[in-house]
């Protein structure tokens, strides 16, 4: 495969920075900055040592037994991001971030949240290294979500709910986007996915790939050979960009990226953007988007906040159109069922979005071998998400003994 | 003939030692079957040219009065195709240039040379794309030229030395100076410096440079002008509009000659 980004920070056709001028100096500045911060054993050192005292690094690679007896197919091992510190993989990508931001001098910075994850996390490091934060939510986000909003507050955030458009993640970015034009003198946007303009994609990408370097050593360790399968949901795609990237050149290990399925790919309400949408410039980058025939773009749904979002990240559409990655859909329903699936059988209750990837194992399964090893990002805990499944239940009824 | 339609009203208002004006509306907000009326209204005001905001989903450049008439004018079932033909209906009696300003994406998926062409057809003069860079031209930047339509450029208060530099070598139609770092819609007053910054955009800039963002009085059109070619105003015509308070505009681009 080609080499990608290229120095524009093009990924085949897909990507670019489609940003107003305003912007753009800051835009270059990041990449210089980011390029320099990459070449510092300094910054390095420092990553380092946040991660690993900090965030908790490294996860664990853990062999799931029982689920692999209840499903009958490959070993199956979960990469345990849940075990982050605030719970997600988010954290890996806003550490960085933030040394960055002050690396280039700022003391605020700026960022989306859709169910509150990524504002958490970009909320916590704000706090940790004393930068002023500031987060866009979405209206319906905001009272959906009504304990992240607080939980931002108390790590000394300011969060503004957003009223424009539909009110959700989305919506948050076009407000984040616009607050960071009115102040980017100084004020650094933590772009929460592996989206928007680059450099992002490849400063996300970068930050994040940490989940598939770990995971290639401790497969290597415990099995003694590379995975025939690795799964990670795909929202604006950053956990599952951080675990495939150090797999692309190993040709044998097959890669799935689980979209949002939503209320299933017919009936319209879905998230999934490489599996159903078109190619669009939403957000500062040329990918996959959910959009109508005018290019007016389409609110996405999803029951899991952080998969609900229309574009998908750049490097995502260019692996999907080299046929690299496979790309598929789980529904609410079925994710729903991989929480109580993954509960029941380990103890472990996945975030809405990872249970997208833990629903694709049963499908996977049955058409891999005994001896095969399969491998999960569990990018969340579903810690945020109890209040969601409990009302999924009580009035679905969609959850099956 | 399209672009060179805007070369001229700009040159026959510095011959009369005049400044341009060059209001926006949104296009289909109010509905689309008066899109051509409200045009002929603002060229019978006295505007040198019209900006044509056509609506997306997601405008981030925008502020909170340019982004509710976007959604007033989706809700009406505005596309683009629909203002294009809407336009061209009257392009053999229209005097007055008329630019689109709108995002990429509803261009892209149109088709970018299909759009140029539909353009070319309607007899519109230029296009505004906002988050479209220097880096991305190369998008559109043939069609564009092939249909001769003028591509106008954004150059900002953040922009650096070199990029400003670049921007005004590139310049046609006119030069599009944004006055606020942030996005469209009012503000009370503008950065002490913004009278060097546009002299020194006007001493390089081959096209005229127009001022814009934020521009929303007869005061900041006199503010403004005296230091360049002369301003765009968006959010308050826009506004006036919406209100029906068409003196309003007509006083607003009155106030372009002093």
């Amino acid at each position: 495969m080609e080499a990608y980004p290229t120095e524009t920070g093009h990924y085949g056709d897909f990507g670019g920075r489609f940003v107003p001028e305003t912007l753009m100096p800051a835009i270059l500045e990041l990449e210089k900055a980011f390029k320099e911060a990459k070449e510092d054993e300094g910054f390095q050192e420092e990553m380092r040592y946040y991660l690993k005292q900090y965030v908790g690094r490294e996860t664990p690679l853990y062999y799931a037994e029982r689920l692999t007896k209840h499903l009958g197919g490959p070993r199956i091992y979960l990469k345990r991001e849940d075990l982050n510190h605030t719970g997600a993989h988010k954290i890996n990508n806003t550490i960085g971030q933030a040394l960055l931001t002050q690396r280039m001098g700022k003391k605020k910075v700026v960022a989306e949240t859709g169910a509150g994850q990524h504002g958490v996390a970009t909320a916590t490091v704000s706090a940790l290294l004393g930068l002023e934060c500031i987060i866009f939510m979405g209206k319906e986000d905001v009272r959906r979500q009504a304990l992240n909003v607080y939980r931002m507050e108390l790590l000394g955030a300011q969060v503004v709910s957003v009223d424009q458009g539909n009110g959700t993640l989305k919506d948050a970015v076009n407000e984040a986007m616009r607050y960071w034009t009115a102040n980017v003198e100084d004020t650094h946007y933590i772009f929460g996915t592996a989206a928007g303009p680059h450099p992002f994609p490849q400063l996300v990408r970068d930050f994040q790939r940490i989940i598939g370097d770990e995971t290639r050593k401790q497969i290597i360790e415990a099995e003694g050979k590379l995975p025939e399968a690795v799964i990670a949901c795909v929202g604006g795609g950053s956990n599952a960009i951080g675990m495939f990237y150090p797999f692309v050149e190993d040709r044998d290990v097959k890669m799935y990226g689980i979209e949002a399925g939503g209320k299933g790919l017919l009936s319209g309400m879905h998230a999934a953007s490489l599996t159903e949408g078109k190619a669009g410039i939403l957000h500062g980058s040329l990918s996959y988007l959910l959009q109508n025939e005018d290019g007016q773009v389409q609110e996405p749904h999803s029951i899991s906040a952080g998969l609900d979002y229309p574009g998908v990240g750049p490097e995502h559409s260019y692996l999907k159109d080299a046929g690299r990655v496979t790309y598929d859909a789980i529904t609410d329903e079925e994710a729903l069922e991989a929480v109580r699936l993954l509960s029941r059988t380990e103890g472990i209750i996945p975030a809405l979005e990872s249970a997208h990837a833990v629903a694709y194992c049963k499908k996977l399964a049955p058409k891999m071998n005994k001896d095969d090893v399969l491998v999960v990002c569990l990018s969340g805990r579903g810690d945020k998400d109890v209040n969601t499944i409990r009302e999924a239940h009580e009035t679905g009824g969609e959850l099956h003994e | 003939m399209s672009k060179a339609k805007l070369d001229t009203v700009f040159q026959t208002v510095e011959e009369a030692g005049e400044k341009a004006f060059v209001p926006y509306i949104m296009a289909g907000d109010g509905g689309l079957e008066n899109l051509n009326g409200r045009i002929r209204f603002l060229a019978e005001s006295g505007a040198t040219a019209i900006e044509l905001g056509i609506p997306f989903s997601d405008p981030v450049a925008d502020g909170p009065t340019i982004q509710a008439a976007g959604i007033r004018a989706l809700e009406a079932g505005t596309t683009v195709q629909a203002v294009l033909d809407e336009v061209a209906k009257e392009k053999d009696n229209r005097s007055v240039p008329l630019v689109i300003m709108t995002y990429l994406n509803p261009i892209f998926a149109y088709g970018v040379e299909a759009f140029a062409s539909a353009c070319e057809t309607a007899g519109i003069s230029g296009l505004i794309l906002p988050d479209l860079p220097l880096e991305e031209e190369g998008l559109v930047v043939k069609s564009l030229k092939k249909h001769d339509i003028a591509l106008i450029r954004l150059v900002a208060l953040t922009s650096t030395p070199e990029r400003i530099r670049a921007l005004a070598e590139r310049s046609e139609g006119f030069l599009y100076a944004v006055t606020v770092a942030g996005t469209t819609g009012e503000r009370a007053s503008f950065v002490d410096q913004i009278g060097t910054h546009l002299q020194a955009l006007k001493a390089i800039s081959k096209a005229p440079v127009l001022a814009g963002f934020g521009v929303s009085t007869p005061e900041h059109v006199k503010e403004l002008s005296q230091y360049c070619d002369g301003v765009v105003v968006g959010s308050r015509i826009v506004d006036a509009l919406y209100r029906g308070d068409k003196q309003q505009v007509a006083d607003l681009i009155a106030s372009r000659k002093y």
